[in-house]
């Protein structure tokens, strides 16, 4: 299967500079992007064995000596390309602040506790059919600089790596309902609706586990589609 | 398994000022590097390179939360991926590397000099490797290449020919005296006068 990866697809994204977001003002480039096509280099990415996630990666609740403090949740969902089709083992990084809206990076000073036994690291790889799945914490809101009275809707980040190069994702995953939706200059650099509501994940019923844990399904759509239209579109 | 067409894909965001302890650790915190900035391992052939340099912003100040991905064909130009027909099963050269830059802006990666790859066309391009530039501030990643100075084939390379001739020399690394492994030099400045070209891919 050939796939290509239309730059048309690229209008989802963000504009790089977004002035109400106020860190892009100084880094987004002036000049314009340079069009190319796409080359060998372009077309190929890197592919992982096994060695690289470990059997507990995906549980971040089991990271410390005990468990951490707040609120149990499932993440998961599938991994696709723009077609629909799973992406099979393709590797999927997580990272998140804990329970209280604090990240374990030495340069967030938000004065709100630690937990020992949280750090906010995972990585898992998609199966066969491009399904991943995550145990976790849920994530605090916390504030930032970028203006007054800023404060980050709650959000994981996610780090994917699909069939390419250029297929390679960095976003972040919100949570249904979030009340600071409105405000964050972040999520709403997204300026078209229905592409901003793809990084909201779905509140998922059907697979919260009783007595135990909510769950949340979070679909990943990566560029790459194929070579010649399907017949239903 | 094929689930309903998306409507598109999922939007970048921003990496955030925080990624170092999940993509990045590098010993500093309690988890382990999914990948590093030392793609070469003994096996490996191909003339061993270090590659070092800094990140600006646009005021030139440096970037002390920036996070380079490479990715690049081996010493006969062949990428470590079954898509890459040639490549060769089991090789220990995976391509690709990443590293987060430290409190100066500043990074290194240790590599090989890649080989030469076909463009679509069947025509080489110079030796280069693809890099995509991340940060605190870049709400989607910047694609650029790096290229080699004192390569011959730069001059024909039908990409670097796309390029302003002003602006070509920001794309190419700079070969730093001394004996030893090669060292190239490649800056990245994310805005103004001296802007690394970035493409849209």
């Amino acid at each position: 299967m050939t796939l290509v990866y239309p730059v048309q697809s690229l209008a989802a994204h963000p504009p790089r500079l977004s002035p109400a977001y106020k860190s892009t003002v100084k880094r987004s480039p002036s000049k314009p992007l340079i069009p190319m096509r796409h080359t060998l280099s372009e077309l190929t990415g890197p592919v992982y064995g096994h060695e690289t996630v470990r059997e507990n990666d995906h549980d971040l609740t089991v990271h410390g000596k005990g468990e951490p403090i707040g609120e149990r949740i499932i993440v998961h969902g599938h991994v696709l390309d723009e077609d629909g089709r799973g992406i099979p083992n393709a590797l999927v990084e997580l990272w998140q602040a804990n329970s209280c809206g604090r990240y374990v990076h030495v340069v967030d000073q938000h004065p709100a506790p630690l937990d020992p036994n949280f750090t906010g690291a995972g990585r898992t790889q998609s199966d066969a059919q491009g399904y991943y799945r995550f145990i976790t914490i849920k994530p605090g809101a916390y504030p930032w600089g970028n203006h007054h009275n800023a404060w980050r809707p709650a959000h994981i980040h996610f780090s994917v790596f699909g069939h390419s190069f250029v297929s390679r994702l960095v976003t972040q995953m919100y949570f249904p309902g979030d009340p600071l939706f409105p405000f964050d200059p972040i999520f709403n650099s997204v300026t078209d609706e229905k592409a901003r509501n793809r990084m909201i994940s779905a509140f998922d019923m059907e697979n919260t586990k009783p007595d135990w844990a909510l769950c949340y399904r979070f679909n990943i759509v990566l560029r790459g589609q194929s070579a010649t239209p399907m017949e239903n579109s | 398994m094929q689930q309903a067409k998306p409507d598109g894909i999922t939007p970048s965001q921003t990496v955030g000022p925080y990624f170092a302890y999940g993509l990045t650790p590098n010993g500093k915190y309690d988890w382990n590097d999914a990948f590093n900035n030392n793609l070469v391992t003994p096996d490996t052939s191909g003339e061993r390179i270090r590659i070092e340099g800094q990140v600006f912003d646009g005021d030139g100040a440096v970037v002390p939360d920036c996070m380079l991905e490479i990715w690049q064909a081996d010493a006969q130009g062949r990428f470590s991926d079954p898509q890459d027909k040639r490549a060769l099963t089991n090789t220990s050269f995976k391509g690709f590397g990443r590293i987060g830059t430290d409190a100066k802006g500043g990074y290194t990666f240790d590599t090989i000099k890649p080989g030469l790859v076909a463009d679509p066309d069947g025509k080489p391009q110079a030796p280069h490797m693809v890099l995509a530039v991340f940060a605190r501030g870049m709400l989607l990643h910047n694609y650029s290449r790096i290229y080699f100075d004192g390569e011959a084939a730069n001059a024909t390379d039908p990409v670097l020919a796309l390029v302003p001739a002003d602006r070509r020399s920001t794309l190419i690394a700079t070969r730093q005296p001394g004996s030893g492994n090669a060292v190239y030099r490649f800056d990245i400045h994310l805005q103004g006068d001296k802007e690394t070209v970035f493409f849209d891919v």
